[in-house]
């Protein structure tokens, strides 16, 4: 039945240019500057959805981005398919395929359908309320939620496309280019302010680019006339950017705007490739111009959402700038003038309507005196109480309103038509408005919540500032801008105006019906469903708050966000409860006003550039190597390094006897390093450590614990004194950030009387870490001139040496328990070190090991690894490591809560060792810990920590928080699993080398 | 998204900053002399004000200086902005 509905050659489509596209499998075609409903509409396709809860059909109601219906599948089933895209906002392309959501097996044919008879027993909650029990038969619900339900499916390939982000900087940005956006960006850039100027359309010029209402004038002109005139003159103007298919989506504070800017996606698939598809506006403006316009509402009566039924704005704009009829029986309804508008432009183009439906007494306008000399018929004081046809309007029941609007009387008419236009006024677009901070009033006479201000920073002109005449709107954004841009004269001043006056006005929010409300389907949300009964319903059981109303019957939480129904929603509301409108406010317009692609949010960001990569100056020798890399914060760490088709356990196990037997070394340049300089650098170490450092000689190295000032252990490593006045300290390599920050913080707030200067030289520095009873022989091979004696450079010291030319720092500590050496290089050489030890230490068959070795060997040794044996709860006194606090000192960091009440309590959580009863088990990190077996509930007593196969032990070891453990030494615990309850005893952490004995072997 | 006047740099986006709380709490200069209930006032207690509140904020990824602010927390207005040690303004 491909009817051609196309009326009138229109100047905004190419005629010679003839698109083929595919809508639900079949082919249609449609012309250089349809939009997809546009090209559909032509070809009399109404029908292209179902509702989301009672699968009702649906078809195009509006001509823009608020369109609840027509939301439709972009290009299924390839990897640029869009789900929830507004047909309305398509723009065709030979290729496009489109098809419909929301329905299984067809739009024609949906199973969902049956919802909508059995929908007596849909009410608002309903999901809440029914599919909460029995509990053991929500899985068969889910399952039918699941297919019945859901808009659109997901790309589940890689997306093909580029996207972009890009920072502007403007003096003004106008939103919105019709004729108020127009007019405001022209007369700001005439005026030197650097001007941005943003639609979300292709074409310049909203709705008065095809208003052609012969009673209104400016300057003598149609207003379609004059503005295409205007729009012409911008062309020349200096300091202004127009960016069309832009939408703003969000308006934060301080006119911070991000915008989308859409660059392909009206292109065919072969242009598509290798361009950037969208790109996100992150738009910074001195002064901000909403000239978002308006929306057409709605009215609220008895099915009043079948396919067919659209806003009247939205059948004039397919007639006047697509040239498409909506329909060939024709019928309005309406509550203001502008439907007569519509009716004109049909009837003046040879398109038949029936009647218009008025639910005012009368209109004297001259379009209105029109309407009727052209002969057709008004039904003054009516109002439709029914409509007929499933999937396509077919007729139309109407009665006369009562007085009071409350009510219907008298006979009963039916009309038949295939399409109705409702016109229920207008609403102002305020989304944007309201998302920028600022608030909205009710205007009561308009109907309308308004902007309550405009400051020297932002300005609401035109239709979304509550100005619907062009009189009304000229002369305020007049004065709005010569206000906000401070200047004396504009354009606007020589601008003549004529307009028909429209001098009456009625808002019914709920037409009634002959039926009971309970009886009929007046939508007020299309897409979730919501009819007017479902927000009495959440009234009379109690729901108060709008935002509550909201959440119960979904009204609003569509892909729309209600954009067409949520005045109606509030007006329902405050006349059942009884309460003014301008008291109930407004639910909140989120961000974004219409949804983002993921692509355009995260725009280069994806793949290798998610994050950033910190690779050491080694990382290409790890690499060569076949290592094993952990992520680290940012950093990639040498994991451990197979060899020989080994698995990570028998690597490590590996590794771990190496550096212990003969020799091991260790990548540890993403150690955080902090050079600490200043006359008082040894005061501020005092007081952000907890131990002494006054009287560290220069030379000498000493390991630090640093807490926070609740106590708790914060960051840990070894400062050496390089200097009278020099320090060089070492952070983890989680912490190095955080670290930093927190010393410039005491230094900046608490302590700016000492002088102390800190400079990260984490990146500066590459460091190997030598270790093991032969490294002391590998560092005198590549150092032959060095002391290497114990008298001369003992253990916890540091020495500046050469390498050839190459100048080095040398700290003699260990983080192994072994004798081991930290080298130090610029760290462009810190590969030529790591080869030069690789080569000396060849003869002792040097090993290289990552950080699980690293952890299994400081294990070993008990020494704890802030954030994993710790979690910000853990004192120096619950580590056992008490002998690192001073009593002497008067002060630092974190001294005061160690005699809190609460964390001198015995039975905190202290750090123990374990140990298993068979030595081959190893313990589960994360594992918790209990004493008795038969108990329930079971008290957890702690968690293990950290857990390994000791290689040089032959045992499994483990470290472990256990509350009271310090008292527990020697007792038997258990860790039970989900097959087994392992037993284990409590020991002592340090569980090699207890006396430090092989430091210096 | 702020944007803020940092009294070193001048005005940036509020991605370079970072917050760091409640301003013009000093830190005790003699902890050990304080009660329990002295010291945790101290450590845990901060205001949560609807309305002006004064912050401290720190230009982590610029100048890292630490300043004050004063915000009105009821619509985001930046009401002032001092460096550390000065004296708030009489509002
Ligand atoms: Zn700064």
């Amino acid at each position: 039945m491909n009817k051609n509905l196309r009326v009138k050659s229109s100047e905004y489509i190419d005629e010679t240019n003839r698109i083929s596209f595919k809508f639900n499998g079949k082919t249609f075609h449609g012309f250089k500057g349809d939009t997809l409903a546009s090209a559909l509409l032509a070809n009399d396709v109404h029908l292209v959805g179902r509702s989301f809860k009672y699968h009702r059909p649906r078809g195009i109601m509006t001509s823009g981005s608020e369109e609840p219906n027509a939301i439709v599948q972009i290009n299924p089933n390839t990897n640029r398919t869009e789900p929830n895209v507004r047909a309305t906002e398509v723009e065709i392309y030979e290729g496009l395929e489109a098809s419909s959501q929301n329905c299984w097996p067809s739009v024609e044919f949906d199973i969902g359908g049956i919802n909508n008879f059995l929908s007596p027993f849909f009410p608002a909650g309903f999901y809440y309320k029914t599919f909460m029990w029995p509990a053991s038969f929500w899985e068969k619900y889910e399952f039918f939620i699941r297919h019945s339900a859901g808009l659109g499916k997901s790309p589940t390939s890689t997306d093909p496309d580029i996207y972009d982000h890009r920072n502007i900087h403007c003096d003004v940005l106008v939103v919105g280019a019709g004729i108020s956006g127009i007019l405001a960006a022209k007369n700001a850039a005439k005026n030197n302010f650097k001007t941005l100027l943003v639609d979300e359309k292709n074409e310049l010029g909203g709705s008065t680019i095809y208003e052609n209402n012969e009673f209104n004038k400016i300057n003598n002109k149609t207003p379609s006339e004059w503005l295409k005139k205007e729009i012409e003159e911008l062309k020349n103007i200096k300091n202004l950017k127009i960016k069309t298919r832009t939408s703003v989506a969000a308006y934060h504070q301080y006119n911070y705007l991000l915008a989308r800017e859409n660059l392909t996606d009206h292109l065919e698939a072969k242009n598509k490739t290798n361009k950037i598809r969208q790109r996100l506006l992150k738009i910074r403006a001195k002064k901000v111009i909403l000239a978002a316009g308006a929306l057409e509402r709605p009215l609220i009566f008895n099915n009043n959402d079948r396919p067919g039924i659209m806003l009247s704005s939205a059948i004039k704009k397919y007639s006047e700038f697509y040239g498409v009829a909506c329909g060939s029986k024709n019928v309005f309804f309406t509550n203001n003038d502008s439907a007569y508008e519509s009716a004109m432009s049909l009837y003046n183009k040879g398109i038949n309507v029936e009647a218009i439906i008025d639910i005012r007494e009368q209109s004297e306008s001259k379009i209105v005196k029109k309407v009727k000399e052209a002969g057709i018929k008004i039904y003054w004081s009516h109002s439709i109480v029914d409509t007929t046809g499933y999937k396509r309007l077919n007729s139309i029941s109407i009665m006369k309103l009562s007085n009071d609007g409350t009510s219907v009387t008298g006979r009963k008419i039916s009309i038949s038509c295939d399409c109705l236009g409702v016109a229920g006024g207008w609403t102002p677009a305020v989304h944007l408005y309201t998302q920028s901070g600022s608030k909205l009033k009710f205007d009561d006479e308009k109907k309308v919540f308004l902007p309550n201000q405009n400051t020297s920073e932002q300005i609401s002109v035109g239709s979304c500032g509550g100005d619907f005449k062009i009189d009304e709107i000229i002369k305020n954004l007049n004065q709005k801008l010569k206000d906000i841009l401070n200047i004396n004269e504009t354009d606007l001043d020589s601008i003549k105006v004529e307009i028909d006056q429209e001098n009456s006005k009625r808002n019914i929010w709920l037409l009634p019906s002959d039926k009971p409300l309970g009886k009929t389907k007046p939508f007020v949300d299309y897409q979730n469903d919501a009819t007017a009964k479902d927000i009495k319903l959440a009234l009379r059981e109690g729901f108060r708050s709008i935002e509550h109303v909201k959440r119960y019957t979904t009204t609003g939480m569509g892909t729309d966000q209600g954009k067409l129904g949520n005045m109606h929603a509030l007006g329902i509301i405050a006349d059942t409860a009884g309460i003014k409108m301008g008291e109930l406010g407004t639910t909140t317009f989120r961000p974004p006003y219409t949804p983002l692609t993921f692509g355009t949010i995260v725009g280069r960001n994806v793949g290798k550039f998610f994050d950033i990569f910190r690779r050491t100056p080694m990382n290409d020798w790890h690499v060569e190597n076949k290592a094993e890399f952990e992520n680290v914060g940012q950093w990639k760490r040498a994991w451990y390094y197979p060899i020989n088709g080994e698995n990570m356990h028998q690597a490590v196990q590996r590794e771990s006897k190496a550096a212990r037997q003969s020799a091991g070394i260790l990548d540890a340049s993403t150690l955080g390093k902090i050079d600490i300089q200043g006359s008082d650098a040894s005061e501020f170490l005092n007081r952000v450590y907890t131990n002494a450092w006054s009287k560290l000689a220069i030379g000498k190295c000493r390991y630090g614990l640093m807490l926070n000032e609740d106590g708790m252990v914060y960051d840990d490593g070894v400062t050496t004194r390089i200097g009278e006045n020099h320090y060089i300290m070492t952070t983890t390599t989680g912490g190095a950030a955080n670290v930093l920050g927190k010393l410039e913080d005491y230094l900046q707030t608490e302590w700016p009387e000492l002088d102390v200067y800190l400079t990260s030289v984490t990146d500066h520095y590459a460091t190997a870490s030598l270790c093991g009873p032969n490294s002391k022989k590998i560092l005198k091979k590549i150092i032959p001139d060095l002391d290497l004696s114990d008298e001369s450079f003992p253990h916890m010291s540091f020495k500046e040496a050469k390498i050839g030319n190459i100048q080095c720092r040398i700290m003699r500590i260990s983080f192994t328990g072994e004798h081991s050496y930290e080298i130090n290089v610029q760290s462009s050489y810190g590969k030529h070190l790591w080869e030069k030890c690789m080569e000396a230490g060849k003869e002792f068959n040097i090993t290289p090991y990552g950080t699980e070795t690293m952890h299994l060997l400081r294990a070993e040794k008990g020494f704890i690894i802030v954030g994993q044996d710790t979690d910000g709860t853990m004192t120096p006194i619950d580590l056992q490591m008490d002998w690192i606090v001073s009593k002497k000192k008067y002060d630092f960091i974190g001294k005061r809560s160690l005699y809190r009440s609460d964390t001198m309590r015995e039975d905190r959580k202290q750090l123990v060792g374990l140990l298993t009863e068979d030595p081959n088990v190893v313990l589960e990190e994360g594992a918790q810990i209990v004493s008795e077996l038969n108990q329930s509930p079971v008290e957890m007593l702690g968690h293990v920590t950290s857990s390994y196969f000791s290689p040089n032990l032959n045992k499994s070891i483990a470290l472990a928080v256990v509350r009271g453990g310090k008292k527990m030494m020697g007792k038997k615990l258990f860790v039970p699993m989900e097959n087994k309850n392992i037993n284990v005893t409590v020991v002592n952490p340090v569980f090699y080398d207890e006396k430090n004995e092989r430091l210096n072997a | 998204m702020f944007l803020i006047n940092c009294p070193y740099c001048g005005e940036r986006d509020q991605q370079e900053f970072k917050a760091g709380g409640e301003a013009h709490i000093e830190r005790p200069k003699q902890p050990t002399e304080l009660s329990d209930d002295e010291w945790a006032e101290y450590l845990f207690m901060r205001k949560n004000i609807k309305g002006v509140q004064f912050e401290r904020w720190n230009h982590a990824h610029g100048c890292r200086k630490w300043f004050n602010m004063v915000r009105d927390t009821s619509n985001d207005e930046i009401k002032a902005i001092y460096k550390m040690g000065e004296k708030p303004p009489a509002q």
